[in-house]
Formats: structure tokens, C-alpha cells, sequence
């Protein structure tokens, strides 16, 4: 279709999304999904870095043994804002509410999602349960740690736990509406000719992905009130001693915050199959299967909360029973990686930066996966539960897996988002330093974790050091990998190479159908769309030159 | 922002809809998807109190006879004549008689303020009583030692339960004043739809409420 | 205390060597589907790399290959689901016989009781060879008594019993941490287990103040709170006899029965009107405040041991000889 980087024709330049209304109205007052998903991405990059900031001072304190950086006190608010700000406040809404809200209407064909005005809500709910949380943070922070566990936050803490608790109340509303939004978006709003199995996959992951977040939020919001309404009106819920059932509280957290591991990963998969696909110049290896797998995982992720509780007084028969419902997780998962893997065969493999940070999370992400069937092993879960092998297992997923398809969707849909091209030579150095200085942070903890670091210690037997060292050197190469794409994209908005055209010479709507960078509306007349989902098959010869990359 | 498109000159077509019945049938999808979610939040405080009710029987007996049934029953009929109000408020709007919605949605409105001012009532005894927890906690006889447990559930879904209709009569207002201005149609009164959807889910978790907290422990008692 | 440095815990413990067995299959598993995956990623990628007038081939996909890679990790996670789950049963079984250890967890320490009534604080002095009985709860919020050396690990809940075993098989000192956060100083929540031959024990014990044992404190508790008042056989019996009960099942009024155990004692002291015995009136007040958890598992200890004979077995086995009074004359 679309040849690369053709010289804009002058009427592109002038009629985008980015130009259609100046001055701060036209920004916090839009209902455009394009203009929402670029406030979500700065507002979230704020908080990532907050968060970030957190993990280097934790990892600065974990470099002694004794705790000699902050008192004991200070440690465990680090951790418990750490927690609350990189889980609710960046990686659960990540790619769904910046590159999801972007690119969904695009990948239908539709002008906008269901629910502009919504859209625009879920943006300032967010922002006012990220107010409550900074709050807490600022008059003196939480010491819960971001599980809230109960009794400890309902009646011993002595920590601004009620500010924190409504900061994630509040910002669960954001998630739900935003889940609303695409549910019937993608059920409702997709072009003629677009059936259900010619979705590009990252529509079946954010479809999936919604379905977790309206189902699975109200039950972290149960849970949360509940404390809430514990603590601000000191009734006795979760109180043993005033007749409560402390570990109820586990069950309803973690009804939500499991399936929420889903919401954090699903999106991303979406994303590495749009970059496997796009790179490799192939239609996933089993389309169909690689879709319904999305839905697999987010249904089965419902029914294993119960192996955060082995060790927690749970019956064993209840433990066995989310075992084995923990591990059939593994095959969904497993189908996806193999996909990924067999898409590359006989395909014409190109190694630009999305596809680097698309080929890292497939490695990571199998690392993570498989230790999680270790930790879902019950026998092996007693001796590592809540030690540092669960930190790096679930670091290898969230990290390893949704913040490596962040910055590689990033990187794809930036010149598509901004109509600049990112400097393609420092950006794939970057992402090697994210996948060394990822690896040389993480897999230290997994034999802390076996060697019998409990998590959450501020100061640990000296035996461990040599391997917190190598932890704490890893997290500083790690912080630098983030830190350097996020000043060489900003740069690139005003001195990147101009893109107008299909950067990748990609397949899907948003690429072939619509402008770069996007009109305001998305599309001049309604497109009809009769092509397979990544169908790479009609590639000629003549449009397949590698793009290239000068200026 | 001004869109380009040909649909712009229908005022109760947002702009990116193709068609009315895309509009309805979105907003429809979507009212359902948030209902879901409510459903699994209520869902949550449940089970919550049917944990409690295992772990404590003899609080929820104690607790449910020191709740008047009749403020209870007169409420549950206040709710279901506020159903059939607001579906006849669904019925108006599709026939285009947008006086005629209005005034069945202020109906439906009365009704709620009926419920509510009655549940009012009933909160007011529980402060005289004191069986508010931790607020005014005073149980004439402590007959059952988690009985603030009890409350406690009581207030939290009763609480969010008014919570919710608060909410719907507020939307009632805007419906209702959309409604005089003859915005619903025929082919466009999903507000109004969309509005009765949600306060007949309000009404049904009444209809749980109603039996858990005023009846099964006066039955078992 | 000081270990070298290692990248493999100490294995202590009867049960650590199961556990260690298991973590080398899921080591080898997951090494060998990491390094398909890696190896399958750069060579495809690599061999398939993007060069002039090479076109890539559509593929659809592959049913033979997808059921494949399906099946087989499908046997892969039931194999070690049931492996994981044979050690998990045999770990979180408790046993029956053995020595019974009292832990209180509390911010931010471990109060240790031994069976012949020695108290200690973040140190647990414990036998060789021995089969070692752990009840453990909580004063406060949740804790978790996790010794790495043994490989085992339970969480320490506030308002219920829960339980541990382990049977040392080496002397030496280990770790104690509380594995689940607890509050400020959770990281100083830390202690160790010295694992002594059982000759070396008694002399330990020997040298240590002794209390007295749970059943006798218990039975003098029982005295003091005038239990017996109602709880004794005869004219003025208002509340259940107590005795050859524990153990068997309690029959409450409306029909329900409950086993008569730990966790049914504990709740009739703290709350008696909750699941009252059939045929009695609500008469008993509640203990709740009036005793510690310590005094509880006493007084648990006490009417435990006024069962039957065959009953009372297990109880009697933990007196180990040569301690308890002998030890207090002696001195």
C-alpha cells in the first residue's frame, strides 16, 4: 500500500490531531481517544518514574546488610509506594489507556471509542486517585506494603492508610470505565467487513484485558473499602479480636490482584503479536488459537487467587485445587510463545527496536512464566513464599514482560503517534542495556529468594550481600536503560526524522488506512475492511525494501 | 474540534456514531459491561457477609430481629412501584412523549425520595438504639457479642446501596429535563433506557438486601 | 550463625532433601524450556533475517504442531503438579507424635515454649532426630515462622492455630525469619533455631529456669478463673464435663456438630455464645481480655490432657524424661 516515508503531501501537514486545537482547553477538555492516551502517557510516565525513583532508593539501601540508608520505617514506606505507584498507577493502566486508547479506534476503524466523554473522566478519576495517593505519600506515606494485608493496615498501622486505601478505590473506577469503553467499543464500533477473528491481536488482548478489569476491579474495591471502612470508622471486620476474619481479606484482594497480573501482561502480548508480525513480515502462527488463548488466560485467571495463600492456613485440599488450576495457566501462555517463535519461521526477520524489545520479552516473559509454574508447585511454594524469589518472578512478567512491550510499542506506534521517527541507532543500544541490566537485577533474587530472603526486609544476614550487590549494580544500569529513551524520544518530537507515511511498511488500519499522524476524526469517509488480520501475504517485491532509516 | 462528518446535523447522534442504532446498541453493551462490574463489587460485600453470617450465626439472628420489618416491607413496595414507573418512563420516550417520560421519571424520583427518607427513619432509630457502630455503639443487651459485626454489614450495604440511588435520582434530573426537551425518540431514547437498566439492577440488590438483613434471621430465629 | 557463601541453602531437615529433589526437576524443566525458547528465537530470527529478494512464506499455522505444544507442557504441569503436591501434603500434614512447641509470634518477636514449659525468645532449642510439633499464633497482626534451613514456612494468624513439623537431621544453628510483614521492625523479627544432639539438649535444658508445663499451668488457670465452678461434674454442673472430650466432637445446640478441638476450645473461652453446647444455658461470660494466647494454649493443654487414657497418649509422650519438677528439686 503505503510507500515509506513519502514526502508529505501539504495537506497532511496541516490536518492532524496534534493541530487541531491549540491552548490548554483544547488538551484537558478533549474527548479525542488520541489526545486522552497522550495525557495518560505523560501523566503515567510521571508516576513511573516516581516509582522508579523508589526502587533505586530500595535497592540503595539493600547494597549493606545492616540497615544503615533509612530507618526501618522509611524502608517499608519506599516499598509500599514503590508497590502502589508502579502497580496501579503505571503498569496496571499501561498500554491500555496510552497505546490501547490511541491505537483501538484505529485498529476498528472507528472515529473514536464508545464513550468519549467517559474516556475523558477515567483520565481525571485517575488523576484524583493518583491526588489521594500522592497525598499519603507526601504527608508522611504508607507502611502497609501495596497488599494491604489485614489486620496489620485495618488496625496497626500507623500510616496514612485511609488517603492510600481512597487513591486506589478512586482510581479502580478509572480502570472499570475504561474497560467499559473498550468492551463496547469493540463489540459495537468496528468497521463493516472487520468480523471478530480479523481483529489484530492486540485488539483480542485489550478485549480480553477489559473483561479482568470490569469484572475483577469491583472486587478489589470491596476489599478496599472495607479497610477503609475499618480503619476511618473503627468497626471490626477484619479484626480477630473483635470477631473478623483477617483472612478474608486475602481471598477478596486477591480475587482482584490476580487476574490484575493479567491486565498487566495481556496488553502487552497484544503488543509483541502486532511487532512479531510486523518484523518477521508474517501473520502470527495460528492466529485463531494465539486470540482465544487472550481469553483463556483472562478466564483461568480468575480461578487461581488461592496460590498466594498456600502457606496461609488455607486448607490443603483448597491449596491442591488452585495448584492445579494455577498451572493450566501455563498452556495458554505456552501456545502464545511457541507462536511467537514459529511466526519467525520463514519469515524475513528485521531487527529494529520494537523487535528487539518484542524478542526480549519473549525470553523474558518465558523465564517468568516458567518460574511461576515453580511457585505454583506446592511443594516448592512453601520454602519460597514471600522471599525474593517471588519479587523476581513476578519482576521477570511485569518488567521482563509489560514494561519491555511498552517501550517496544512505544517505539513502533511512536512515529505512527507523532509523525517523528526516535534516533534508531541509540535506541537499540538502550534496549540491550534494559535486557542486561534487567537480567543482572533479577536473576540475583531468584537464589536470594531459594537461599531464604524473606521480602520486604530493610536490613538481611550478611551471607546475602554479594548477591544484593549484583542486584542493586544491575538496578543501576536497569534505571539508566530507562531513563535514556525517555530524553531521546522527547527529543525526537522536535528534531526526529519526519515520518508521514507507514513506518514499518505495517499491515492493520492504523497503518495502512489512516494519515500520519492521525486526522482528528481518524478517518475521512467510514472504512470497510475485508483483509485477514496481519495478512503479510500480498507483499510484492517492490514493497518490500527494507525501510531505511538515514536522517 | 469540529467534526467533518455528515452526521453532524443530528443533535442527538454523537459525532462518532454511523447510526442511531449503533449509538443504542453501543450504549446498551456498555451499560450491561458496568452492570457486570456491579454485580462483582455487591457481589464481593456478599460474600463478605455470608463468611460472617457462618462465622457469627447468632450475631445475624440478633440482629436481624432488632430490624422492623415493616419499614423494610413498606420500602421493598416503594421500589418495585418505582420499577414500574421508570419502565412506563422508557415506554414514553420511545413513543416520542417527552412530557409524558418526564413525569413518570419524577415518579420514579418520588419514590426513591420515599425510600430514602424511610431508610432515614430507620437510621435514626439504630442512633437512638445504639447500634451504630463505633459512632453511637449502646446495644441495650448485648445479647450477641459480634452484633457490631452485624451493624457494621448492615450500614456498609444499606449505606451504598442509598449510595446508588442517590446517584440514579441525580440522573433521573438530567434524563428528566432531556426528556421536556424532547430529546428521545423512536429511534433515540437509549438515555432513558440506559437510565431504567440501572435502577432496575438497584432495585434488585434492594431485593437481596431485604431478605438477608430484615427476614432470614427472623426465620431462623 | 555465619555461613559461607553459597548459592545453595543448607538442607537440615528430613523434609529439605524432598524439597531440594523437587526443586532440581523444576530447575531442569524450566532450564530446558528456557533455553528451547531462546535457542528457537535467535536461531529462526538469525537464519530468517531480512535480505534482498528473500520473500517470507505465509503460514497459517499448524494443527499437529499447536496440539503438541499443548499436550506436552500439559504433561510436563501435571507431572510436576502431583509431584509438588505429594511433598506439599507430606510437608503440611501435621503429625501426630512428636515434641510440642508453643509459638506466639508478636511485634516484632518469637515467644517459644517447649513442651516442659522452658520459654525462650528468638532462639529455639531443639533436638536432633526428633520430630518436632509446632503450633504457632498470633498476638497481634499476621507473621509467618519460616526457617529456610528446613524449608518450611507457615503463616502465624491472629484468632486461629496453625501448625508445623519438622525433624532436624543436623546440628547447627539456622535462621529464623517472619516471612510475612508485619510492621516496622519485621526485618529484625529474626532468630535461630539451634539444632542440638538430644543429650546436649537435656543438658541445655537442664540449665534453664523452668516454668511450669502447659498442663499444669493449665490446670492452674483453670483453678484461678473458676472454671471449675461449672465445668465440674456433680450438683452444680451448669456447663459441659470436660473430661475424654477432647478430641472427639461436640454436639451444639440446633443440631450442628463441631470437632472438640484447639480451635473449638479457644473460641468457647474467647466466644462462648457463639456455638453453644447442646443442652446448656448461655451462661459462660467471655474470657476475651482476660487471658493471653499463652494462657490459652495452656488451658488447651489442660483439658486435652483430662481425656481417656488412649487419648491422652500423645500428650504424655512430649514429657521427655527428666525434666519438668525433677529439674526443680534438683536445684
Amino acid at each position: 500500500m503505503t510507500t515509506v516515508d513519502q514526502p508529505a503531501p501539504a495537506r497532511v501537514r496541516e490536518d492532524n490531531y496534534l493541530t487541531a486545537g491549540y491552548g490548554w482547553k483544547s488538551w484537558f477538555l478533549t474527548v479525542d481517544h488520541k489526545r486522552i492516551g497522550i495525557l495518560y502517557l505523560l501523566s503515567l510516565t510521571g508516576f513511573f518514574f516516581v516509582g522508579g525513583l523508589f526502587a533505586v532508593l530500595l535497592r540503595l539501601e539493600l547494597l549493606t546488610p545492616e540497615g544503615d540508608l533509612f530507618q526501618s520505617e522509611t524502608y517499608n514506606k519506599l516499598f509500599t509506594m514503590h508497590g502502589i505507584f508502579m502497580i496501579f498507577f503505571f503498569l496496571v493502566p499501561s498500554i491500555p489507556t496510552t497505546l490501547g486508547n490511541f491505537f483501538l479506534p484505529l485498529q476498528l476503524g472507528a472515529r473514536d471509542l464508545a464513550f468519549p466523554k467517559l474516556n475523558l473522566l477515567s483520565w481525571y478519576i485517575f488523576l484524583a486517585g493518583g491526588a489521594f495517593t500522592i497525598y499519603a505519600m507526601l504527608s508522611g506515606g504508607v507502611d502497609t506494603g501495596w497488599t494491604f494485608y489485614t489486620p496489620y493496615s485495618s488496625t496497626y498501622a500507623n500510616s496514612h492508610v485511609i488517603a492510600a486505601a481512597l487513591g486506589i478505590f478512586v482510581t479502580g473506577f478509572s480502570s472499570i470505565l475504561t474497560g467499559v469503553n473498550f468492551i463496547a467499543t469493540i463489540h459495537k464500533m468496528r468497521a463493516p467487513g472487520l468480523t471478530w477473528f480479523r481483529l489484530p491481536l492486540f485488539v483480542w488482548s485489550l478485549y480480553a484485558t477489559s473483561l479482568i478489569m470490569v469484572l475483577g476491579t469491583p472486587v478489589l474495591a470491596t476489599s478496599i473499602l472495607l479497610v477503609f471502612i475499618e480503619r476511618a470508622f473503627g468497626i471490626g471486620i477484619f479484626d480477630p479480636a473483635r470477631g473478623g476474619d483477617p483472612i478474608l481479606f486475602q481471598h477478596l484482594f486477591w480475587f482482584y490482584s490476580h487476574p490484575a497480573v493479567y491486565i498487566m501482561i495481556l496488553p502487552g502480548m497484544g503488543v509483541v503479536s502486532e511487532v512479531v508480525s510486523c518484523f518477521s513480515r508474517k501473520r502470527i502462527f495460528g492466529y485463531r488459537i494465539v486470540a482465544i488463548s487472550s481469553l483463556a488466560i483472562a478466564l483461568l485467571g480468575f480461578l487461581v487467587w488461592g496460590h498466594h495463600m498456600f502457606v496461609s492456613g488455607q486448607s490443603i485440599y483448597a491449596g491442591m485445587a488452585f495448584s492445579l488450576l494455577s498451572m493450566l495457566i501455563a498452556l495458554p501462555s505456552a501456545v502464545k510463545v511457541f507462536a511467537w517463535s514459529a511466526t519467525l519461521y520463514k519469515g524475513s526477520v528485521s531487527f529494529e527496536t520494537p523487535m528487539l524489545y518484542a524478542l526480549g520479552f519473549i525470553g523474558l516473559f518465558t523465564i517468568g512464566g516458567l518460574t511461576g509454574i515453580f511457585v505454583a508447585t506446592l511443594g516448592f511454594d512453601v520454602h519460597v513464599h514471600d522471599t525474593y524469589f517471588i519479587i523476581a518472578h513476578f519482576h521477570f512478567i511485569m518488567v521482563g514482560g509489560m514494561v519491555m512491550a511498552f517501550l517496544g510499542g512505544l517505539h513502533f506506534y511512536w512515529p505512527k503517534m507523532f509523525g517523528r521517527r526516535y534516533p534508531e541507532g541509540i535506541a537499540k543500544v538502550c534496549s540491550v542495556v534494559v535486557f542486561v541490566g534487567f537480567n543482572l537485577t533479577f536473576l540475583p533474587q531468584f537464589l536470594l529468594g531459594y537461599l531464604g530472603m524473606p521480602r520486604r526486609y530493610h536490613a538481611y544476614p550478611e551471607e546475602f550481600q554479594v548477591l544484593n550487590v549484583l542486584s542493586t549494580a544491575g538496578a543501576s544500569i536497569l534505571g539508566v536503560g530507562f531513563l535514556i529513551p525517555m530524553l531521546y524520544l522527547l527529543w525526537s518530537l522536535k528534531f526526529g526524522a519526519k515520518s508521514y507515511g507507514n513506518a514499518w511498511n505495517a499491515k492493520g488500519m492504523e497503518w495502512e488506512l489512516a494519515a500520519t499522524p492521525p486526522i482528528a476524526h481518524n478517518f475521512t469517509e467510514v472504512p470497510t475492511w475485508t483483509d485477514e488480520a496481519h495478512d503479510y501475504s500480498k507483499l510484492t517485491p517492490t514493497t518490500e525494501e527494507t525501510p531505511s532509516h538515514a536522517t | 474540534m469540529q467534526p467533518e462528518t455528515a452526521a453532524q446535523h443530528d443533535p442527538t447522534l454523537a459525532h462518532h456514531f454511523e447510526s442511531h442504532r449503533q449509538q443504542h446498541e453501543a450504549s446498551l453493551v456498555g451499560m450491561w459491561a458496568f452492570l457486570a462490574q456491579e454485580v462483582m463489587f455487591f457481589g464481593g460485600m456478599f460474600l463478605a457477609y455470608t463468611v460472617y453470617r457462618h462465622l457469627h450465626p447468632e450475631a445475624f439472628v440478633v440482629g436481624s430481629l432488632t430490624l422492623d420489618p415493616v419499614y423494610g416491607t413498606i420500602n421493598t413496595a416503594v421500589l418495585i412501584v418505582s420499577s414500574l414507573t421508570m419502565a412506563l418512563a422508557v415506554r414514553s420516550a420511545q413513543l416520542g412523549r417527552g412530557k409524558q417520560a418526564a413525569l413518570w421519571i419524577g415518579g420514579t424520583a418520588l419514590a426513591a425520595g420515599i425510600f430514602l427518607v424511610i431508610k432515614g427513619v430507620e437510621y435514626s432509630h439504630k442512633y437512638h438504639d445504639g447500634l451504630i457502630p463505633n459512632f453511637a455503639w449502646h446495644p441495650s443487651e448485648t445479647s450477641a457479642p459480634s452484633l457490631e459485626i452485624f451493624y457494621s454489614f448492615y450500614f456498609v450495604l444499606t449505606g451504598t446501596h442509598a449510595l446508588h440511588m442517590i446517584v440514579g435520582v441525580a440522573l433521573m434530573a438530567v434524563v428528566a429535563i432531556r426528556a421536556l426537551r424532547g430529546r428521545y425518540g423512536p429511534s433515540n431514547y437509549i438515555g432513558v433506557e440506559v437510565l431504567g437498566l440501572y435502577w432496575h439492577f438497584v432495585d434488585l440488590v434492594w431485593i437481596f438486601l431485604f431478605p438477608l438483613f430484615y427476614l432470614l434471621g427472623r426465620h431462623l430465629g | 550463625m555465619q555461613q559461607d557463601l553459597s548459592f545453595f541453602p543448607e538442607a537440615a531437615s528430613r523434609g529439605a532433601h524432598q524439597v531440594d529433589a523437587l526443586t532440581w526437576w523444576l530447575v531442569g524443566m524450566g532450564t530446558f524450556f528456557a533455553t528451547l525458547v531462546a535457542l528457537l528465537v535467535i536461531v529462526l530470527s538469525i537464519y530468517f533475517r531480512r535480505s534482498k529478494g528473500k520473500m517470507p512464506v505465509p503460514i497459517e499455522g499448524s494443527i499437529p504442531l499447536e496440539v503438541m505444544w499443548t499436550v506436552i507442557p500439559l504433561i510436563v504441569v501435571l507431572f510436576t503438579y502431583t509431584w509438588g503436591a505429594k511433598v506439599f501434603v507430606d510437608v503440611r500434614t501435621q503429625r501426630t507424635e512428636g515434641m510440642r512447641f508453643f509459638v506466639t509470634g508478636k511485634q516484632w518477636m518469637w515467644k517459644l515454649q517447649h513442651p516442659t514449659g522452658h520459654r525462650e525468645i528468638n532462639r529455639l532449642h531443639v533436638p536432633k532426630g526428633q520430630t518436632i510439633l509446632l503450633e504457632l499464633t498470633s498476638e497481634d497482626v499476621i507473621h509467618d515462622f519460616f526457617v529456610p534451613a528446613f524449608r518450611v514456612k507457615t503463616d502465624v494468624v491472629p484468632g486461629m492455630y496453625t501448625t508445623l513439623w519438622f525433624e532436624p537431621t543436623k546440628v547447627g544453628n539456622y535462621h529464623l525469619f517472619c516471612a510475612e510483614y508485619c510492621g516496622t521492625k519485621h526485618s529484625a523479627m529474626i532468630g535461630t533455631v539451634t539444632v542440638m544432639e538430644p543429650a546436649d539438649y537435656q543438658v541445655w535444658l537442664s540449665g534453664q529456669p523452668a516454668g511450669l508445663r502447659p498442663v499444669e499451668a493449665g490446670a492452674l488457670l483453670f483453678e484461678n478463673l473458676r472454671c471449675d465452678t461449672c465445668h465440674a461434674a456433680g450438683a452444680g454442673q451448669r456447663g459441659p464435663a470436660l473430661e475424654g472430650r477432647f478430641g472427639g466432637a461436640a454436639q451444639l445446640e440446633g443440631g450442628r456438630t463441631v470437632d472438640f478441638d484447639a480451635e473449638y476450645v479457644r473460641s468457647s473461652i474467647l466466644e462462648p455464645n457463639a456455638e453453644v453446647a447442646e443442652g446448656f444455658d448461655r451462661l459462660m461470660p467471655s474470657y476475651r481480655g482476660q487471658v493471653t494466647e499463652e494462657q490459652i494454649s495452656h488451658l488447651i493443654a489442660y483439658i486435652a490432657s483430662l481425656a481417656p487414657a488412649n487419648e491422652g497418649e500423645t500428650v504424655d509422650a512430649d514429657d521427655s524424661p527428666g525434666t519438668g519438677a525433677t529439674e526443680g528439686s534438683e536445684r
